[in-house]
């Protein structure tokens, strides 16, 4: 004689399963962070390491404490400097005074393009603040990304985003970000 | 026409609810899928921090150990910038370097232990810092970086102009 097993009362497994949402609502967060990645160099050895660039490579930024900007000992303000780094880091193979070029050949049809050797130099005080070093840093990286842009229009006709795997390597490589920080001043070892 | 209709009181029936644990659990699903846990407790201050244009979105969250730098939330503790490592907060003395330098390392190797040795080399350090900070203490603790080889780091900021800063 079989007997029937009686239902399990299941009305309140709505409430618990609330209360699970509950807790899930209250301890996760759904913001995504963004930010400037930046590799750092590594710890510098000895003082000789520091390597010799010709002065014409260099374009020296530097950022006081009252956040004022010196572009190769000039005062500049903030907003010129995306097109003072571009106009930099363009290749002008005829000019004595621009950054040296040499001729690089890439591959995915970019073929033989001039590279400028310029380097940006970045150097900041110990009382800069840090929305500044980020404008700077933030304006600077523009450049780059305009410059890339831009040669990704004319080899491909397409957009950074567009672009295949193969051609953000390339085109990372045919516009490398040449950026460098300089050692903080006062450090000594 | 009187045989369509039925004899008695007419009841409206009740909405069956059956399926609303169903519902529920859907949900739950999607916000443990689309959320990450929150991370620890703030004890400085590091918000607002800086906007910028060229940002990256930082993948893989798991690989991400933050460093938080702005002025104690609580009043009674002064206004001098500190550092926030997880849940502890390190006092910043500008002329006592090397003490940072040795709790940021103890931090990166703990940091380090608790994922596998393969990923360690895609560990980023995120630097969540009050935009009205000084450079001062950010760049030391960058140095304290380099020292350690935590090499890949992230300036977290908010999506925007940076020219507004």
């Amino acid at each position: 004689m079989a007997r029937k097993t009686p239902e399990i009362n299941s009305s309140s497994q709505a409430d618990i399963a609330f209360l699970l949402l509950c807790f899930f609502l209250m301890t996760t967060s759904m913001d995504v962070d963004y930010g400037i990645t930046r590799r750092l160099p590594p710890p510098v050895q000895s003082e000789q390491e520091d390597t010799k660039v010709k002065e014409r490579n260099v374009m020296n930024v530097m950022v006081n404490k009252s956040d004022k900007l010196l572009v190769n000992g000039r005062p500049c303000d903030i907003s010129m400097l995306k097109d003072l780094a571009k106009d930099f880091m363009t290749p002008r193979p005829k000019d004595e005074s621009a950054p040296e070029v040499e001729f690089k050949t890439f591959g995915e049809g970019v073929g033989e393009i001039p590279m400028s050797k310029g380097v940006i130099s970045l150097q900041n005080d110990r009382g800069t603040s840090y929305a500044m070093y980020i404008s700077v840093q933030n304006e600077l990286a523009r450049a780059f990304n305009e410059m890339k842009s831009e040669l990704a229009k004319k080899t491909w006709g397409k957009t950074l985003e567009q672009l295949t795997e193969e051609q953000t390597k390339v085109i990372n490589e045919a516009v490398p970000v040449r950026v460098s920080e300089a050692e903080p001043v006062d450090y000594k070892n | 026409m009187a045989k369509f209709r039925k004899e008695g009181k007419k009841e409206v029936p009740q909405v069956s609810t059956s399926s609303l644990p169903d519902i529920v659990y859907m949900l739950i699903f999607f916000f443990m899928i689309t959320t990450t846990m929150r991370d620890v407790e703030l004890k400085v201050k590091a918000s607002p921090l800086p906007k910028a244009s060229e940002i990256q979105k930082l993948e893989h969250k798991a690989l991400v150990s933050s460093i938080y730098i702005g002025v104690p939330r609580k009043a009674n503790e002064g206004n001098a910038p500190r550092i926030q490592l997880d849940d502890q907060v390190v006092k910043y003395d500008e002329r006592d370097r090397s003490s940072l330098d040795n709790t940021i390392a103890d931090w990166i190797q703990k940091e380090r232990d608790s994922r596998s040795p393969a990923d360690v080399p895609l560990m980023t350090t995120a630097l969540k810092v009050h935009k009205d900070t000084r450079m001062g203490i950010v760049t030391d603790v960058k140095q304290a970086l380099r020292k350690v080889s935590a090499f890949r780091i992230n300036y977290t900021t908010l999506k925007g102009s940076a020219l507004e800063n």
